[in-house]
């Protein structure tokens, strides 16, 4: 084999030395790019404001949480102001004022008691509805809240409308969480579905 | 390769594919699910439950009103 001059291969030497400096410069800063990404891409989620209290909305929002989470998202629901009706297990009144009781007469005890948004009739239409939907055997909405909290869906209660409308967290479901608008967003941010019904 | 049946018979949106994607949990790859149902959405439903969990829908037939789909279980 020949002999290589000294020179070029020093020559050699200091080009390959410079370009892996200049190759491990860029993944370094690369990396640093991906990292500082990874908190911003949207992950699987659906999230769903239930704001709306009618039987046949709130059917809806529990048919989409359960379908994803089914569909391989993770879902959450945000219950807030006449959607809360859809997470109360029962009305008490001891401890409230005045007011809070009249509220508590007048809002639905839960997701069995609340109207339809058409065709409501004095309560007339839901008891259609539901005579309907059992015939047809579609989940009710107290069976399609069973099925969402079965399957994980995260539920939170906003504290703020809960004071508002005058609902305790004793009157609602176990396994809700509580909080305001951050924690909507905190999770809406991230999500490649969301919806408000 | 296991063969597991699923009966959807008489249940509507969204129960099939609620109960579907409990039963493959339990599967290991490459077995299937043979799934019976008469929800009219199903076929709509199961196809893009199916390409969106990366699962492959083998077959589907439908007769008189049943539909009959069979699953294969693609990934973990």
């Amino acid at each position: 084999m020949a002999e290589v001059d000294p020179a070029v291969a020093r020559l050699v030497e200091e080009l390959v030395t410079a370009r892996t400096a200049s190759l491990s410069a860029e993944v370094a800063r690369l990396s640093g790019e991906v990292e500082a990404l990874r908190p911003r891409t949207v992950a699987d989620r659906a999230t769903i404001i239930v704001f709306s209290g009618d039987m046949d909305k709130l059917m809806s929002a529990f048919i989409i949480a359960s379908g994803a989470v089914a569909m391989g998202l993770e879902a959450s629901m945000y219950f807030t102001f006449w959607g809360l009706a859809a997470v109360k297990k029962t009305t008490l009144y001891s401890g409230k004022s005045i007011v809070e009781k009249m509220l508590s007469l007048m809002l639905p005890g839960g997701p069995d008691d609340v109207p339809s948004s058409n065709m409501n009739m004095l309560g007339m239409g839901p008891v259609m509805f539901k005579s309907v939907m059992k015939k047809h055997n579609v989940e009710t909405l107290p069976d399609l809240v069973k099925v969402s909290q079965e399957l994980g869906v995260r539920m939170i209660a906003c504290q703020m409308s809960m004071g508002v409308m005058g609902i305790g967290r004793d009157e609602l479901i176990d396994g809700l969480e509580f909080g305001g608008v951050a924690t909507y967003l905190g999770d809406a941010t991230d999500s490649k579905v969301t919806l408000y019904i | 390769m296991a063969v597991v049946e699923l009966d959807c018979k008489g249940l509507n949106c969204p129960m099939p594919i609620v109960k579907i994607s409990r039963a493959i949990k339990a599967l290991q790859i490459g077995d299937r699910l043979h799934v019976l149902a008469s929800d009219p959405s199903f076929k709509a439903d199961v196809e893009a439950w199916a390409k969106r969990l990366g699962h492959t829908l083998v077959e589907f037939t439908e007769t008189s009103g049943i539909q009959s789909a069979t699953l294969e279980k693609k990934v973990g």
